[in-house]
């Protein structure tokens, strides 16, 4: 029997788990994917927010800033990309620059340090492609971007060495109650726990129905972006953001840890929770609405598009609460934007509800850092001639346009928590994420797969995803 | 730091037709670096036969084309390293490169050929819509994995692209068992040879749907099918046209992008028009001693074509090595004109041209009993008759060394049309 069970490995979840396993418990993930990190965590703007955005007072609000403030340091203990950029948000029109007033305060009243209001002029001398027809601008020094995929690898492999174990490839079917607490039903048999984190993303509605009468609907909002090249990626340095509207933040254009140029979301609610395809009038929107704010973007170097789904609740607020009629079941739902930036200070905020309902007493052994994967191509030439004279794996690129080479992806799949599929090995390495898109690098990641899954060439997925074979509704 | 005199970056066709026309002009310091663990670049994938038409007057595969070079560079003595990437080039012609072998390292070149090669659009550059699930391929993955890897990566096929390679698959995965139920191309006339649709296509029954494209991508985890839709002369789908074709895989033969990051960060100019190094007549760039040739330069159609182009490339870097001056004056613009995608080279020395010069360029759409005129200003230098010119076709025409005095300003390459 489990202390802890959460179901859902992305950010939330696996932020929780961290924090988590600090103390001795016994704590466990599961997630109907093959790998952390296949839902919403996977696909969104991979914006640090600075925390202007949020209503006053609510626990989004509180959750971003804690998070922004935690980001830094946590991505040097743990070993994730992110950086400190910056962003502005736009204003076209001087008849909305009291709703862009009225942002600066919140973000007054939300404890946002730095936030100002600049001139248009101003706004183009600190970022010189924006267009012309900008009229003003909030700047907001403490935005930042991160890599969403590195940070949640990050949370999960550093609860797994602290001893959380992740049921992957487990779909939760139904969850009763009993006198310790609840027996979670799974396609891979039962699972015993006292307590329950629910952190399942578009489904947590579904998942909370299964215990609590309490009305709860997540619906799912799409988002589209486009990913640039790289060579493009030097368009803006800054976060460019439209002024927000009711479905969101609108359009951005911003610079990607790793140096390419991101694009989008268009925020469209749909019915399906599956529906990550993109659409031909979601990508012509982006390509139409990102031009208002930056000039030239050379729309002839992108490399892929793609569709998240944010879950998006009915409080206009994160759901992050034990339930009145489940006791010990723990909602973590409606984690919509800025749940990405807040996700270290909502496993705090999972960990501090839980302290509440059982006694958490720290693990002496605690491991408190974790190393990601070597990225050759960051290393400085001596670093990468002493690695390839150690360990000549990484003297082989694998992946051209990223230079990952074989060394990395080893790794990748040979660590706690490896990566089983191309996706998977893509997400830690970056391997097939440039510009050809794993045109050259794939039969080559593929054969690396298969032996060492001890696996044929054509049983190599792509992707971690659910198949809908199976039963069950999580 | 290891120095050479030349050093060749690619062991394809390119490369290795330069390096061997290197050396057998003297060039003995020379050194091809190949990232793969042979040498051929993607010939070795090409099984194919129809290469060396014009260069042996035989039939011969892709690897048999390939060996006929790496045979002459072996038998040359000439140095090859296998496995060894270069990541980083300077304008200094400093090379830093890593192999498994050697592990990180710099070396220094009197001079380079450029033969990277090209590499294929991926889906996320042709935007199409839908869900992103396995069993979407460039033509030329499948075709690795097909022929060197030995797996089939699907059963029912859509094709979206009508490219060389597309084709040559079309073939290849029916001759596998798959069923082939399309191949779709946004534009009206295909952007493959006509021999490749005839014994690639017609030969086996697979339709050709002209001005069609793919709209939709369905399955989440598989690919389930896909939505073709007719589309209008500005390319725009077609509403109400939408067809739908159940396959498992989804091959894309939508373009070649030549591969020049590496001539970039050396400072090398590029054409905007090809995606390869802008060139003068000796194939040579903006930085004194770095030569192009081969699909790095501009994207070839046939490998005859290709080898003899990087033969003129290894020539012109050994005049260098020996220290030809370089040319001297200012170069005339070739310019393309009418109907022209492209010309390469685009610029041209006269007075020091050694010989006649090509011109290889593309049309920009089919051409029925039309002319290709070369004027110069007013002057007409050279006009080339033919019963169709086609996008698909490189043209080459070479402008003879007496002809050159003419030349006394910029020329312009151009279609003159068939009068209706």
């Amino acid at each position: 029997m489990y202390d802890v069970l959460i179901v859902g490995a992305g950010s939330s979840g696996c932020a929780a788990a961290r924090e988590l396993s600090q103390y001795k418990l016994s704590v466990a993930v599961v997630d109907r994917d093959s790998d952390v990190c296949e839902g919403t965590t996977k696909a969104n703007s991979a914006i640090v927010h600075a925390g202007f955005d949020a209503v006053p007072g609510t626990l989004k609000a509180r959750l971003n800033v804690r998070g922004s403030k935690l980001m830094p340091e946590l991505s040097r203990r743990l070993d994730f990309a992110y950086k400190n950029n910056g962003a502005f948000v736009l204003c076209f029109d001087k008849a909305q620059l009291p709703d862009l007033e009225e942002l600066a305060k919140r973000g007054e009243a939300n404890g946002v340090e730095g936030v100002k209001i600049i001139s248009g002029d101003e706004a183009r001398a600190m970022e010189p492609a924006l267009t012309d027809e900008v009229e003003s601008a909030l700047y907001a020094p403490t935005s930042g971007i991160v890599c969403p995929f590195e940070m949640t690898l990050a949370f999960a492999e550093n609860a797994f060495e602290n001893g959380v174990q992740f049921k992957l490839s487990t779909c939760v079917t139904g969850i009763e109650k009993t006198s310790f607490g609840y027996t979670v039903h799974t396609d891979k048999g039962d699972i015993d726990t006292r307590l329950v984190v629910n952190a399942a993303g578009v489904y947590a509605d579904k998942l909370h129905a299964m215990v609590s009468r309490e009305p709860m609907t997540v619906i799912p909002r799409r988002g589209e972006y486009m990913l640039l090249d790289k060579e493009a990626g030097g368009l803006v340095s800054h976060t460019v953001f439209q002024q927000p509207t009711k479905m969101g933040k609108g359009i951005l254009v911003t610079p990607t840890v790793h140096g390419n140029l991101l694009l989008g979301p268009t925020a469209e609610n749909i019915d399906d929770k599956e529906n990550t395809a993109t659409t031909r009038h979601g990508l012509a929107e982006v390509r139409a609405k990102a031009g208002l704010s930056v000039k030239n973007i050379p729309f002839n170097k992108v490399i892929t598009g793609f569709a998240g789904l944010r879950a998006v609740g009915d409080t206009h607020d994160f759901i992050i609460k034990e339930c009145e009629d489940a006791k010990g079941f723990i909602d973590c739902a409606g984690i919509e934007s800025p749940g990405l930036s807040s996700a270290p200070a909502i496993g705090e905020y999972v960990r501090e509800i839980i302290a509440g309902i059982i006694p958490l007493e720290p693990k002496p052994d605690y491991k408190a850092e974790r190393k990601g994967i070597v990225h050759f191509a960051q290393l400085t030439r001596q670093e990468q001639m002493e690695l390839i004279s150690r360990e000549p794996a990484y003297g082989q690129v694998v992946c051209r346009c990223e230079t990952v080479t074989e060394g990395e992806i080893l790794d990748a799949i040979d660590r706690p928590l490896g990566a089983t599929t191309l996706d998977g090995v893509k997400r830690r390495t970056r391997a097939g994420m440039g510009r050809c898109q794993a045109g050259f690098c794939s039969p080559t990641t593929i054969k690396l797969l298969a032996e060492k899954l001890g696996i044929g060439l054509l049983d190599v997925k792509k992707n971690g995803s659910y198949e809908k074979e199976a039963d069950g509704n999580a | 730091m290891r120095e050479f005199d030349l050093v060749i970056i690619g062991g394809g066709p390119a490369g290795m037709a330069a390096a061997v026309a290197a050396k057998k002009q003297g060039i003995d310091d020379l050194i091809i670096l190949e990232r793969d663990d042979r040498l051929g670049g993607i010939l070795n994938q090409c099984i194919h036969n129809g290469f060396g038409l014009h260069t042996f007057k035989e039939e011969l595969t892709g690897p048999e084309y390939a060996e006929r070079y790496s045979d002459q560079v072996k038998e040359l003595g000439i140095p090859y390293e296998l496995g060894t990437m270069v990541l980083d080039m300077t304008g200094d012609k400093e090379i830093s490169l890593i192999s498994r072998r050697r592990g990180a390292e710099t070396v220094k070149a009197k001079a380079v050929v450029l033969a990277m090669g090209c590499r294929e659009r991926p889906r996320g550059a042709l935007g199409i819509a839908g869900f992103r699930p396995q069993g979407i391929y460039t033509a030329g993955t499948a075709q690795k994995l097909v022929n060197c890897e030995g797996v089939v990566p699907g059963k029912e096929v859509v094709i979206l692209g009508s490219g060389d390679i597309g084709l040559i698959m079309a073939r290849r995965m029916t001759l596998e068992g798959a069923k082939v139920r399309a191949v779709v191309e946004l534009m009206p006339y295909s952007s493959g040879l006509k021999r490749n649709i005839v014994q690639c296509l017609d030969d086996y029954g697979i339709p050709l749907m002209l001005s069609h494209t793919v709209v939709d991508i369905k399955g989440k985890e598989k690919l389930e099918g896909v939505w073709v839709a007719a589309v209008d002369e500005r390319n725009n789908p077609i509403e109400g046209t939408e067809e739908y074709f159940p396959c498992d895989t989804l091959l894309l033969s939508c373009g070649l992008i030549p591969e020049n990051e590496l001539s970039k960060s050396m400072g090398v100019e590029l054409s905007p028009l090809t995606g390869g190094p802008s060139v003068d007549e000796s194939l040579e760039t903006n930085i004194d001693g770095v030569f192009a040739c081969g699909n790095v330069l501009h994207v070839h159609d046939l490998v005859d074509f290709v080898s003899e182009e990087a033969v003129r490339a290894g020539e012109n870097a050994a005049e260098y090595i020996k220290g030809k001056p370089s040319s001297p004056g200012t170069p005339v613009a070739v310019k393309p004109g009418n109907g022209v995608r492209y010309t390469v080279p685009s610029r041209l020395y006269t007075q020091s041209a050694a010989d006649s010069i090509h011109i290889r360029f593309r049309v920009t759409g089919v051409y029925k009993g039309a002319a290709i005129v070369i004027t110069c200003g007013d002057k007409e230098i050279m006009r080339k008759r033919g019963r169709i010119f086609v996008p698909s076709e490189m043209q080459d025409i070479i402008i003879k060394k007496d002809k050159l005095p003419e030349i006394d300003g910029d020329l312009e390459v151009k279609v003159e049309e068939a009068v209706k």
